[in-house]
């Protein structure tokens, strides 16, 4: 096992992340964050306070759990459903970002757009992560990227925040 | 090798004594320490125990007019497997036997079965209805020599046409079989009242409504000094009161089913009807106490109400399935299992309960006699050393409604002899 | 979990996750989402051998909102009365490639037989068998309180709950008593000593006589249906005592606390067990418990049909 990000990695990582968000939208008026439960939650918790520290304004984060619109469900056991909060602001013709901790498959985020797809109709659909490890299976890319990790599919990676496991760091299990 | 003429060699004898028994034109001739006899047929009875032939006072053979379920044919073969020589024809056939052409039909029917005695059981009311006295008169005559009467299925409700019932088989030395039932605290009952029937969902059969009957019907017999018998006895209630009736000279007999000595109530929880039975399946307590009264003699014998039921009355709903279970080939191995094997009855105890008294209290004159020499042959072998395992699909019966499927059982029925032939021979029906 | 029979195949944490799973899905049910595309290409037929337009229409609602297809199969009359057409129409529905039968009989046991049999192999949920259960509306009145009375944390404990009228006929109190019990809630029972089932004193709740004592005491009361035939069978003189000692009056609504809540699963005979001024009143959430059964039936149904199918023969 090995430390692919320390807490302080993560935290300049999402700092240029919450900067590259407001300067590609030119501002912060027309986003509306939304991460992804569990842990792109907390994710989009931190840079909503970030950017609400650039920006001198209030940007709530709010979370999108995409359980519902999942494409393997049948394929492992049970999962329970988490909340959704979408922020006061709303999507309708807005810039949504979503945030999730690691792209992978790329399915995860294919089921965040349906199930947006269903709350309304943003304007645009951004996508901020703080790992991206390869071996997308679908057509799908991140807009901002915290630290792109090359990785072999038998490997593992696992994200640990503050906020549920004690500590911020990024870890890679397995061989290369 | 012969068919007319055995020798058993080496089998207990219910005293304990190991003997030879020969066996010889129906009857036994010589009980030795050591018997040969070169015309006849050798049958190792070693670790076995020699019964009289069981005799049941209580079965349905639903012929006539069932006979999709059983018939006297299939009843015998189930009987003889079980080791009985005798069984007794409920009267709730279709048409009713209540009248002197309906139980001339069954004996004569048993006759032709050959395998055992069919005694047929009169009606005590025309078509069961509790309303009016059947022909018992003429039942009694008959070539059917009919001695026990009883609406079974259903409760002689009324308390006047029991009382004359019970006065007018006096004539004809008969008895009255009670099915006892309080219909008015029975209505649309699936199963013994209690907590598991409260949580099921499923509307009680209250246990008073047995020991109701039970107890008004021993009071009359005492009045009017007549002859009562109370057919599957399953609530301790019940058993108190036959024991009291007894105590005070009332001339009661009374009989417990094998299901009844071994089952409970909370085998309804999985709702198969398998287990529906009419009088129910009851408590721990009343097990228990049935045990102990049939190991006393306040419950007199152990009867079947082996009750034949096709595939499509148990396999649906509770609610809609019919109520019974089969009884013949598993009744002795339950009686092992709940009674002997427990030290509670003696093998001794069980000639009483399953043949001396049955044909004592039904007047069955060749029945139910002493292995001993000069008794006519109605001889049972069982080895209660094997076991062997219930399997629905291998009855002799027509029906398969057995609770006891897969379950394993000890003792093993190996010979029955009818009137000195063979009709169970190692186990396999002749 | 792979049949819904009765609240006793639930532990505490799986009835936990079916009131929290119905909380996500009421949240989304409330925005602009009407359906969800998690049980798409699945069968679920609605076999309602008892009538019942409610329950079923629930349960219809429930089943399409998740993209599931649905079947109704309604035999009335004498159709499916006799076992032996239970036993082919769950052969046919096996045919039909139901993944899913949501079963109303009027035989206790009758859902379970089904789930027992071998006839198929689809995931039986119980709308309501006899006298015996009704889970998914213990589950959604479960719901209810929570939402209305709930201290913050995920059950019900110490909650006090008053349960009212013909417990003996009745499949929702059955339910209930053991959902509420499970969920640490309170149980009381209240109605005419002719309609409590023998064998209640084992049952997670205490038994009253007197409605008048119990309801200043609770914090939610379930008013449960009184059928008028029950009369005829000498279970109470008439509808006038019946109400008198154990209706749901103005009298007795003033008395209650000043939160709680009443209830009744429905259909109401008001006037009956209930008055019609009470009924609607502001305490009344008896309108809100038919939404909330929406969103509980779609959590039932995700939650035994999502995940990956579990074996046959286990639970």
């Amino acid at each position: 096992m090995s430390i692919a990000l320390s807490a302080s990695d993560i935290s300049r990582a999402l700092t240029r992340i919450s900067h590259e968000i407001v300067e590609k939208n030119q501002g912060a008026e027309n986003i509306t964050l939304l991460g992804i439960p569990t842990r792109g939650a907390h994710l989009a918790i931190r840079v909503a306070q970030t950017i609400s520290t650039i920006e001198s304004r209030e940007i709530q984060a709010g979370m999108l759990d995409i359980t519902m619109h999942r494409d393997d469900l049948r394929m492992r056991p049970l999962r329970a459903i988490m909340s959704t909060t979408i922020p006061s602001v709303g999507i309708e013709g807005r810039d949504v970002v979503l945030i999730d901790d690691v792209l992978y498959s790329g399915r995860t985020i294919r089921a965040a757009l349906d199930a947006l797809g269903e709350l309304g109709r943003p304007r645009s659909v951004q996508l901020a992560v703080l790992v991206d490890r390869g071996h997308r299976e679908l057509p799908i890319r991140a807009d901002f990227v915290g630290k792109n990790l090359p990785t072999s599919s038998s490997q593992s990676v696992r994200v640990h925040l503050v906020e549920i496991d004690g500590a911020d760091e990024v870890l890679i299990e397995g061989e290369s | 090798m012969s068919t007319t003429t055995f020798v058993l060699k080496g089998g207990t004898l219910v005293d304990g004594s190991i003997s030879d028994i020969l066996i010889d034109g129906g009857v036994i001739t010589r009980i030795e320490k050591s018997l040969t006899d070169e015309h006849a047929t050798v049958i190792d009875a070693t670790d076995s125990i020699v019964l009289p032939g069981l005799v049941d006072l209580h079965t349905h053979l639903r012929q006539p007019g069932r006979e999709d379920a059983e018939t006297v044919a299939s009843a015998s073969r189930a009987g003889a497997k079980g080791g009985f020589t005798a069984l007794s024809a409920m009267a709730n056939t279709s048409p009713v036997a209540d009248n002197a052409g309906v139980v001339e039909q069954v004996y004569r029917l048993g006759q032709e079965a050959g395998l055992l005695d069919v005694f047929p059981i009169g009606a005590v009311t025309e078509g069961l209805k509790g309303e009016t006295l059947s022909e018992i008169g003429a039942m009694a005559d008959s070539i059917a020599r009919v001695r026990v009467f009883s609406d079974d299925g259903m409760c002689v409700f009324d308390p006047l046409v029991m009382r004359r019932a019970l006065e007018y088989i006096k004539k004809f030395d008969g008895v009255i079989a009670q099915h006892a039932q309080e219909p008015r605290l029975t209505i649309g009952s699936q199963m013994n009242e209690g907590e598991i029937s409260a949580r099921l969902g499923l509307r009680g059969w209250p246990a008073i409504a047995e020991e109701a009957i039970i107890a008004r019907d021993v009071l009359l017999t005492d009045h009017v000094q007549s002859r009562l018998h109370v057919c599957h006895v399953t609530t301790a209630g019940g058993v108190e009161i036959i024991r009291w009736a007894k105590a005070r000279g009332i001339n009661v007999s009374a009989e417990v089913t094998p299901h009844h000595l071994l089952l409970t109530d909370d085998l309804a929880s999985s709702y198969d009807p398998i287990f529906k039975v009419n009088p129910p399946l009851r408590t721990e307590k009343d097990v228990h106490a049935l045990r102990e009264a049939l190991a006393d003699g306040t419950i007199d014998i152990v009867a079947t109400d082996h009750a034949p039921h096709t595939m499509e009355s148990k396999e649906c709903e509770w609610q809609e399935a019919s109520f019974g279970m089969l009884g013949l080939e598993t009744a002795i191995s339950i009686v092992q299992k709940t009674m002997v094997d427990n030290g509670l009855l003696t093998w001794q105890g069980v000639a009483e309960r399953m043949s001396h008294s049955p044909a004592r209290i039904g007047g069955y004159e060749h029945q139910g006699q002493k292995v001993a020499v000069g008794s006519v042959a109605n001889v049972t072998l069982i080895n209660p050393l094997k076991s062997w395992t219930v399997d629905r699909d291998l009855v002799q019966s027509r029906s398969r409604n057995t609770p006891f499927h897969g379950y394993e059982l000890p003792g093993l029925v190996t010979h029955t002899f009818y009137k000195g032939k063979l009709t169970l021979e190692n186990g396999v029906n002749v | 979990m792979r049949h819904l029979l009765s609240i006793s195949d639930l532990n505490k944490s799986d009835a936990i996750l079916i009131l929290d799973t119905a909380t996500e899905l009421a949240r989304v049910s409330d925005g602009q989402v009407k359906k969800l595309p998690t049980l798409r290409g699945r069968t679920i037929v609605n076999l309602f051998a008892e009538d019942s337009t409610r329950t079923r229409i629930s349960f219809e609602a429930a089943a399409k909102r998740l993209s599931a297809d649905v079947i109704n199969f309604s035999a009335k009359g004498s159709s499916i009365s006799k076992g032996e057409s239970l036993k082919d129409t769950a052969m046919t529905l096996q045919a039909m490639g139901a993944d899913a039968v949501v079963i109303r009989h009027s035989a206790s046991g009758a859902p379970q037989r089904l789930a027992d049999s071998h006839w198929m192999t689809g995931s039986v949920i119980n709308a309501g068998d006899g006298t015996h259960e009704h889970p998914s509306q213990a589950l959604l009145d479960a719901f209810t309180i929570r939402k209305h009375l709930g201290k913050g944390g995920s059950d019900l404990s110490g909650i006090k709950v008053a349960i009212v009228g013909d417990v003996l006929h009745s499949r929702v109190a059955r339910s209930n008593v053991l959902l509420l019990n499970l969920l640490g809630a309170h149980v009381t029972l209240v109605a005419p000593p002719t309609l409590l089932p023998v064998g209640v004193e084992s049952w997670p709740a205490k038994v009253s006589y007197d409605l008048d004592e119990v309801i200043s005491q609770v914090d939610a009361v379930m008013m449960l249906r009184v059928q008028q035939e029950r009369m005829n069978d000498l279970f109470f003189p008439n509808a006038r005592e019946y109400s008198r000692y154990f209706g749901l009056n103005s009298q007795r609504l003033a008395i209650m606390q000043p939160h709680a809540i009443i209830m009744h699963p429905g259909p109401m005979n008001r006037g009956l067990e209930i008055a019609a001024e009470v009924a609607d009143s502001a305490r009344s959430v008896i309108v809100e418990q038919v939404a909330n059964g929406v969103s509980i039936r779609m959590a039932i149904l995700y939650v035994l049909l999502a995940g990956a199918p579990l074996e046959a023969g286990s639970n």
